[in-house]
């Protein structure tokens, strides 16, 4: 059981997230348009590539980067049996983040979010609630464009957090922000489809592993 | 190596706020059932009939005959039923033993509601979806109208009951635009089913009172019944074609039962708002209440009677003169500290 652990954390790219997705298929799905100039965030100025015609164009080398580390997390977060919340605020993709989670069979939060939900768990929920041991967030941003007060909570209680950074987002407190576009509907079938490809194939992984071990 | 920092697992409550309601456990619940079903055969053991056929109903009386109670709320007399009626069907523990939860949609609180509006929007989907397709092979939309005038939507408490968990007032009103959303569409038709768990059937309130037709006797005479009820005094009268205008109240003519000037006018003022006076014959029986409420049950029995011979614009009429309408007015009760149901005692002022 130990070595079923360890074993994954030897290796770099154990789940080979890389092959899921190119530059190509990032670029075909506008994740790298950004907002216009005037929506740009302070902290967003490093991952931005430039300007054209007052809209920003986020640089999808650092995209393609930072995606791989989210997706190998993701992968190891599912792989050791781990909560997934995906959160999203937007109204057009909640039906579809919260199919993605039910395919994966991992949860979802895509409706008003309630004060204490993580911070006030054991009173809304029974005391011996599990909360979730990593959220992803396809908008990191709530409908009155405010950072989402879930990426606030999880820093509090220690949970670690991916989310998707649009031009107008603060990356500041989330542990693997990727750069991209969240308001395409193309965007963020294409963002749900890679969680949904690297948790089902970390699962898969997984059960395998623990066939080959009870086979021994 | 790993090192574990700060896990996110919840901290345990500690003593300082109110215990919320006792959820119970699958194994609880199965305890209690099997518990039931035990001391259900002790019962039927001790009371000399036969285990295997021993109904629910046999069980209150036996517990009525062995514990007799005298008290006023029902609820709070000695009962035993099976427990899943005695235990609210509500939130058993919601995750497994590794601690995920069952539902996908758990960590958002109301998981039932959200998950039905998830549900929802799918067929709303699914709806659109077929829509374009038709509309891509030039088929023609079904344009069927469906009868929204005889059901209406679940109300909020019947949807409460549904999920078991509680709905706001605006979330309730978001369902129902959603609801009435995806019955607008054209082709809405394919989740009938799905709607119609939603949508019940109204009472038929609009419906006509059904006139009953004329009856005829061995002689040959139409006749019809009719019931009234007035104060405590219940009235049937059944008023035959045909006649000289005789009434017999209880077997005995209304000159001898009512002597009062005034109850006969209140008999006779159905007939005579007819013009009907000397064409019918009437048999009444009546019983309860005093002078004047037996006068006016009787009239309301025999205008009911009179409307299987007449039109229905002249029911309409009877109708808008009030004699069709039950009168609702009885004694009112008298009141703690008045002297009658609105007097109040007399205020002195020293």
């Amino acid at each position: 059981d130990d070595k079923l652990l360890t074993e994954p954390l030897k290796h770099p790219d154990f789940f080979n997230v890389k092959e899921l997705f190119t530059l190509k298929d990032l670029f075909d799905a506008r994740v790298h348009l950004g907002h216009k100039k005037g929506c740009r965030h302070r902290f967003m100025e490093p991952y931005i590539f430039g300007c054209r015609l007052d809209q920003d164009i986020i640089d999808l080398d650092q995209t393609m980067q930072h995606l791989q580390l989210a997706l190998n997390f993701t992968a190891h977060v599912a792989y050791r049996g781990g909560i997934i919340l995906f959160v999203s605020r937007k109204r057009q993709f909640c039906h579809l983040v919260e199919s993605t989670a039910r395919a994966c069979g991992e949860y979802a939060h895509t409706r008003f979010w309630q004060g204490g939900l993580l911070t006030n768990a054991h009173v809304q929920f029974s005391p011996g609630v599990r909360l979730p041991d990593l959220l992803i967030f396809l908008s990191t941003l709530n409908n009155a464009f405010e950072p989402h007060v879930a990426i606030r909570d999880a820093a509090k209680m220690n949970i670690p957090t991916v989310g998707v950074v649009d031009t107008n987002c603060n990356p500041c407190l989330i542990t693997y922000p990727v750069p991209g576009n969240d308001d395409s509907p193309a965007a963020v079938e294409l963002y749900c489809k890679l969680f949904r490809m690297t948790i089902i194939r970390a699962k898969d992984k997984r059960r395998q592993s623990e066939a080959v071990e009870e086979l021994r | 190596t790993l090192r574990l920092i700060c896990t996110t697992t919840a901290v345990q409550r500690k003593n300082g706020g109110p215990p919320g309601p006792e959820k119970y456990t699958e194994a609880f619940i199965k305890k209690q059932i099997e518990e039931f079903n035990l001391g259900k055969r002790h019962l039927a053991n001790m009371m000399g009939e036969d285990p295997e056929t021993f109904t629910q109903e046999d069980i209150d009386r036996a517990i009525a005959y062995l514990f007799p109670s005298g008290l006023f709320d029902e609820q709070a007399r000695p009962l035993m039923k099976h427990p899943t009626e005695v235990f609210p069907e509500q939130r058993k523990i919601q995750w497994g033993e590794d601690g995920r939860p069952f539902h996908f949609l758990f960590y958002t609180g109301k998981q039932s509601y959200y998950s039905l509006m998830h549900e929802t929007y799918e067929k709303l989907l699914n709806v659109q979806k077929h829509e374009e397709q038709l509309i891509a092979q030039d088929l023609p939309l079904q344009k069927e109208k469906r009868n929204l005038a005889g059901s209406r939507w679940l109300t909020k408490i019947e949807l409460e009951e549904m999920l078991l968990e509680k709905v706001s007032d605006d979330d309730y009103s978001r369902f129902i635009q959603l609801l009435q959303k995806l019955v607008a569409l054209p082709c809405a038709d394919i989740e009938e089913k799905y709607i119609q768990k939603f949508s019940k059937e109204l009472p038929v309130q609009l419906q006509k009172v059904v006139i009953e037709p004329l009856q005829y006797d061995e002689r040959g005479v139409a006749f019809s019944t009719g019931e009234g009820k007035r104060k405590t005094a219940s009235a049937t009268a059944v008023v035959y074609d045909n006649g000289t205008g005789k009434i017999t109240v209880n077997g005995i003519d209304i000159l001898h039962y009512f002597p009062v000037l005034q109850d006969r006018e209140q008999l006779l003022f159905p007939f005579q708002f007819l013009g009907r006076i000397g064409k019918h014959d009437m048999v009444c029986t009546v019983s309860g209440g005093g002078r004047s409420a037996q006068a006016g049950a009787i009239r309301l029995a025999s205008a009911k009677a009179l409307r299987s011979f007449v039109t229905e614009k002249e029911v309409e009429f009877m109708r808008q003169a009030g004699l069709l309408t039950v009168d609702p007015r009885v004694k009112e009760r008298k009141k703690p500290g008045q002297e009658g149901p609105r007097r109040k005692f007399t205020w002195k002022k020293r």
